[in-house]
């Protein structure tokens, strides 16, 4: 548990959480390890259902415990989450880690105005006055560009657009100066424009405030715009991690190669339908004992009924059996020229 | 109105109550206008009640009804305004408690104990207590304190009042209470699977400051609705039963007992009465609304 100078903000070791059903135990995140350096933007992406939220709700412990089991190993700033006692996660959580979820509409108490709420966040962790946190909201509204921020405290959600309120949801999670905001999918509920502005902010606030963010997604584009690094998550499964350089010029998944192939090419023919991947991604009951993607690959085989090897490229790393020259010819296949330009 | 309008029944003979005499039935009739149009009879009907409230029952001897229901009324406020205030309470800890241990012992039990709280029959469970307190065990300590049946006015002494009421509010709350308390839990649980709740922990608030601030709060308005409502049907008339058992000649029983001698001036006052309380009580309600949900609130 010692503090080293180059140790990282948030390092998940092995976590797996599986949930309660009235058919046994089902595992919903199977074996997930992944750390965030200080500053830094982790883009945890993955389609519906694959488990991304789940990981981020269970590391600051707002699942249901009599539900979920949670195992693994959680180190926040040499703090181990999930072995903390409630009273001392919850000084953690709002003061050092920050939660935007990912629908603005619902996400705020509907009978108390945006102030009271920020100013409640404030005055939980830390012995300011009444006046004092109020100010402090005002500024707050202020540097996440909410126009006139004074008046604005004293508006109720309702009285707000989706994209003030994702504005008022993200200065409550920063009303603390957190050292990890955690966004779940902060774009989805929103519409393209304020979308970008939403991620325009996020990173301005990075820069000003140097809290380092995980962003869930399952956007692409979101994530080639905001992110260093990547991790693409399938059925419970970490199956891909890199910088977004490594993942978006050189994926090693397959599935990850399904997801580039599905985004519009900017340049040259438009195709008439893009590429999609067949099937459904697999439920928690239903996953697979081997890799998770297998019965939707196009390049399965007989091992994939086995637990899938890791392969490593320097920090680049994928769960898959392909390798090597192998690995280069089937990305081919799938993504064509456009990996080789 | 309605009565007067229906045709095959004479309002006159209706009003003079069985058995009375022709001359008393001709009297009636000219007296109320029931031989002028419907307009006019209700004008001249509204002027008893309100204006000269000088209607009187003709099946008790001449008795003004107006006054009789001014001396009810206080008795059911006195019933209804205190078993109110217990069963508001007292629901408000139970469903609470039951939601924060929800699917433990605690919750359980509380459970058990609301469902027979909801299924016992008033006028049994009314009984019951008159029974212990009143004569099993009115000579040890428990209930030496308990007067005999019957109203005692607030001004004659808070404290006798207080102690003659105090039976009838547990026995009319604790229907209430069941109800109420399991509603409670039912919206609480919901609203922990809201994504306000999950906010407001995340926000690093002690789960007590969660579920009182932010669940409770947000369920308190199906809460209001349920309690207008009921109260405003109690006030007006509906906690008979319990009036009937405990002695207390309120409302409900002057309701019940003018239906029983089909006294018809009485049985109008007494829903003049109710449907003033229930519209009263409703007006509240809208009232609160406006106090606990912005949302309502126009801009």
């Amino acid at each position: 548990m010692e503090k080293s100078a180059n140790a990282p903000l948030l390092d998940v070791q092995g976590l797996s959480v599986s949930f309660a059903t009235d058919r046994g135990r089902v595992k919903a995140i199977d074996d997930v390890s992944f750390r965030v350096e200080k500053g830094e933007i982790l883009s945890i992406v993955g389609e519906s259902g694959s488990g991304k939220s789940v990981t981020l709700l269970s590391l600051l412990g707002l699942n249901d415990p009599k539900t979920t089991f949670v195992d693994g190993s959680v180190a926040f700033q040499g703090k181990r989450l999930l072995e903390l006692p409630d009273r001392a996660l919850r000084r953690l959580r709002g003061k050092e880690i920050g939660l935007i979820s990912q629908d603005p509409m619902t996400a705020l108490t509907p009978v108390y105005t945006i102030g009271w709420q920020i100013a409640e966040q404030i005055r939980t962790h830390e012995n300011v006055s009444k006046k004092a946190a109020r100010l402090r909201a005002v500024e707050l509204l202020a540097s996440v560009g909410l126009p006139n921020p004074n008046e604005a405290v004293d508006r109720y959600p309702h009285q707000l657009s989706g994209g003030m309120r994702q504005r008022a949801v993200i200065a409550m999670a920063l009303s603390c100066s957190p050292s990890l905001l955690v966004a779940d999918e902060p774009t989805t509920a929103l519409d393209v424009t304020v979308q970008a502005q939403v991620l325009d902010l996020l990173l301005k606030l990075r820069d000003e405030f140097g809290s380092a963010i995980i962003l869930i997604t399952h956007d692409m584009g979101v994530v080639a715009e905001v992110a260093d690094r990547v991790h693409v998550m399938y059925a419970g499964r970490m199956v891909e991690k890199g910088t977004t350089t490594e993942v978006f010029d050189q994926p090693m998944h397959p599935y990850s190669w399904g997801l580039m192939a599905s985004i519009p090419p900017l340049f040259g023919e438009k195709p008439a339908r893009l590429p999609s991947i067949s099937g459904m991604p697999p439920t928690p009951q239903q996953a697979p004992t081997g890799c998770g993607f297998a019965p939707r690959c196009r390049f399965a085989r007989p091992e994939c009924e086995a637990r899938p090897p890791t392969r490593r490229d320097g920090d680049h790393s994928a769960l898959c059996v392909l390798d090597g020259a192998e690995r280069a010819a089937a990305r081919r296949a799938v993504l064509g020229h456009e990996v080789d330009a | 109105m309605i009565f007067f309008a229906t045709p095959g029944s004479d309002p006159a003979a209706r009003i003079a109550g069985r058995n009375a005499a022709q001359e008393t039935v001709q009297a009636i009739r000219k007296d109320f206008g029931f031989d002028k149009p419907l307009p006019v009879q209700y004008a001249i009907m509204m002027k008893k009640l309100f204006v000269t409230r000088d209607l009187t029952s003709f099946v008790n001897r001449g008795l003004e009804v107006v006054p009789q229901v001014m001396r009810a009324a206080p008795i059911t406020l006195s019933l209804v305004f205190g078993a109110a205030v217990l069963w508001v309470f007292g629901s408000i800890a139970v469903g609470v408690l039951a939601a924060m241990y929800r699917d433990t012992v605690i919750d359980k039990g509380l459970m058990i104990l609301a469902l027979i709280g909801v299924s016992m029959p008033v006028f049994w469970l009314g009984e019951l207590m008159n029974l212990v307190s009143q004569s099993r065990f009115h000579d040890t300590w428990l209930f030496s304190w308990v007067p005999g049946l019957g109203y005692k006015p607030f001004f004659d002494g808070p404290w006798m009042w207080f102690k003659t009421l105090v039976i009838p509010w547990f026995t009319l709350a604790a229907l209430y209470i069941g109800i109420y308390g399991r509603v409670l839990r039912a919206n609480l649980v919901e609203a922990y699977q809201e994504d306000y709740v999950r906010t407001a922990r995340a926000k690093g608030l002690s789960p007590g400051r969660v579920m009182l601030r932010h669940a409770l709060r947000m369920s308190m308005i199906p809460f209001v609705t349920m309690f207008g409502l009921d109260f405003g049907v109690l006030v007006g008339g509906a906690a008979l039963l319990t009036e009937v058992v405990f002695g207390l000649n309120g409302v409900g029983r002057l309701t019940y007992q003018a239906m029983l001698n089909l006294d018809l001036p009485m049985i109008l006052a007494t829903v003049m009465y109710a449907s003033f309380f229930v519209v009263v009580t409703n007006a509240i309600v809208d009232i609160i609304y406006v106090v606990i949900d912005p949302r309502v609130r126009g801009h």
